[in-house]
């Protein structure tokens, strides 16, 4: 029975050697490059004394952080990214929060780390991959390392200002891979466009795959998704035939017309996920691409992954929204009401799961681990965990699920989970602001801040920036002389949420 | 210009557009921004920007963003 994750790479490097498994527009690093690079880093880490612990990977969009990963997992420790384009304010609070005694970078990133006035142990990638690999001690880590055992952390919103370290283990993820790949059908010729960032749990579909099956996983510039042309135009000379996008990255191409123009001609399988899908985007893509599966994905990131999907395989209308379907091999979602009860058929309830995938929780953080990470409420017998999702959902008539709303101010921003609360929490940072409130306009897909206080818009821009990560920077800013004020005195969400949705 | 500033402004308040000619290069803005900007420019001028026009050199600046407002125009 497999217990880590690294038994992909192991076999694979046997089958199919030479091939590239993890490239960008200007470099590629084979399978025996993966295999014995990070058993390099591995076998250096441990070395110096690092093991059963949480090390940063601080290193950029590049093939090679994926294998400076692989080398922290062969110490017997997890990995925990960190990348240059988050805000300073946040990789402080991450560094704070974590506490590690190593950090993993590289020669471009090594610069940057010394002026965060980091004092642990620093590690230079270029080094490492230079040392001998030691199978003895490689093979004793092994012995030791569990399949409960942590494989990486990473951070997401936290509605305080403080982020969350959410930490999955091995076993976790080797289920969460087994079933993403019968559902999307990969195999040894997938070649997979990445889109979303090295540091969220929404690249391990194109990481351990690529390793299961030798397939390849291209990492896409950035840069590119500026422009849909340059985009297409990688798309093919790659012959990419996999992605796994948010749905902003695809309606940027549909959008501009390039389906018509210079449409990705190897694209078969197009999984989407993380924001609905506009119905009139989504059909331009089902029309120049008859051929091509599209499956819609949903999960947190606290249950490792994706948790459930839909093959979105018919028409849809105008106003229907395209449902997430049904729950991934081994595991379950149950709805419950307020009363903690499962709802009627096509009543709405907080989406639960259930399974083998839940991940280990936030790191550091039992309390807030316990609020979410809850005894199933169904199972009186013995101790059975469910994590609640705060999202709402229902089944439709043909007993598909479907996601309706949040909870609470948990948003969706370009991909990106995103809690209101934590942009609220960085402007009043600012010693000048005295109130502030966040909204989502849904329709706009703007996130838009309401402040009082003697800061002018440009002053309060250049201040978000240096707090928050881009995508969590507001799209709009507007100081008011006074907030609105409900009865109770708090601050009044609905109607500053409807003073912009005119 | 004024219009197109404006709108440069509401998306960025803390950038001056007047002189920055460095808009991409320097990843001031975005890909949500790039979205927003051929949206807001197409209502604004009433034109449509072809897919071909979104590059680069086209949107380091807002002199050159204008420039090509205006090449779009004339050929309107």
């Amino acid at each position: 029975m497999q217990k880590n994750v690294l038994e992909y790479l192991e076999n694979i490097v046997n089958i199919v050697p030479g091939k590239a498994a993890y490239a960008d527009d200007t470099t590629q690093i084979t399978f025996e490059e993966v295999f014995t690079r990070s058993r390099s880093i591995g076998t250096y880490l441990y070395n110096q004394g690092h093991t059963n612990e949480p090390i940063v990977v601080f290193m950029g969009r590049h093939p090679r952080t994926i294998v400076a990963y692989y080398g922290v997992v062969y110490s017997g420790s997890y990995y925990v990214p960190i990348d240059e384009e988050m805000p300073r304010h946040r990789i402080e609070l991450i560094f704070q929060s974590l506490n590690p005694t190593a950090v993993v970078c590289d020669q471009e990133t090594r610069g940057s780390l010394e002026s965060y006035g980091y004092e642990g142990k620093a590690y230079l990638y270029e080094d490492m991959i230079q040392a001998e690999a030691d199978e003895e001690v490689i093979n004793s880590i092994r012995e030791r390392q569990l399949d409960i055992d942590p494989l990486y952390i990473v951070y997401t919103s936290g509605s305080t200002g403080v982020p969350k370290g959410v930490a999955a283990c091995h076993r976790s993820v080797i289920d969460y891979i087994e079933g993403l790949s019968s559902i999307l059908q990969i195999d040894e010729n997938t070649v997979f466009g990445n889109q979303t960032p090295l540091y969220v749990d929404a690249c391990l579909k194109e990481l351990y795959p690529t390793l299961k099956f030798g397939a390849t996983a291209y990492i896409i510039p950035k840069s590119l998704f500026l422009f849909p042309l340059k985009l297409t135009a990688f798309l093919n000379e790659y012959k990419i035939n996999t992605i796994c996008w948010v749905v902003s990255a695809l309606t940027m191409i549909s959008a501009f017309g390039v389906l018509e123009k210079d449409p990705p001609r190897y694209l078969h399988t197009i999984a989407f996920g993380s924001e609905v899908f506009p119905i009139k985007q989504f059909n331009l893509w089902r029309k120049h691409l008859p051929h091509a599966r599209f499956i819609n994905l949903y999960g947190p990131t606290e249950a490792t992954g994706m948790s459930c999907y839909y093959e979105a395989d018919r028409e849809f209308l105008a106003d229907e929204v395209i449902p997430i379907g049904k729950p991934f091999p081994n595991t379950q979602i149950i709805l419950l009401n307020e009363d903690n009860q499962v709802p009627k058929q096509g009543e709405t309830g907080e989406i639960c799961i259930r399974g083998t995938r839940l991940t280990l929780g936030y790191y550091n953080s039992f309390d807030k681990t316990n609020e979410v990470f809850v005894q199933n409420p169904l199972n009186k017998a013995y101790p059975d965990l469910i994590y609640r999702t705060g999202d709402l959902g229902r089944y439709n008539g043909r007993g598909e699920l479907l996601f309706v709303s949040r909870k609470d101010n948990q948003i969706k921003h370009m991909g990106h989970r995103i809690e209101l609360g934590e942009i609220e929490s960085a402007a009043n940072l600012h010693p000048d602001v005295q109130a502030a409130c966040c909204i989502y306009d849904d329709r706009r897909s703007k996130i838009v801040l309401f402040y009082t206080g003697s800061v002018t818009t440009s002053e309060m821009a250049q201040f978000l920036k240096g707090k928050l990560p881009r995508y969590m920077v507001p799209n709009r800013l507007k100081a008011l002389e006074r907030m609105p004020l409900t009865t109770n005195g708090k601050i009044d969400r609905v109607a500053l949420k409807s003073s912009v949705s005119q | 210009m004024e219009a197109l500033l404006e709108i440069l402004e509401d998306l960025h308040p803390d950038v001056d557009f007047e002189s920055c000619e460095t808009l991409i290069d320097d990843k001031i803005l975005d890909s949500f921004d790039i979205v927003t900007l051929v949206a807001d420019i197409s209502e604004e001028y009433d034109i449509t920007i072809p897919v071909e026009e979104i590059i680069p050199k086209n949107f380091n600046s807002a002199k050159a963003l204008y420039a090509l407002v205006e090449r779009l125009i004339d050929e309107g």
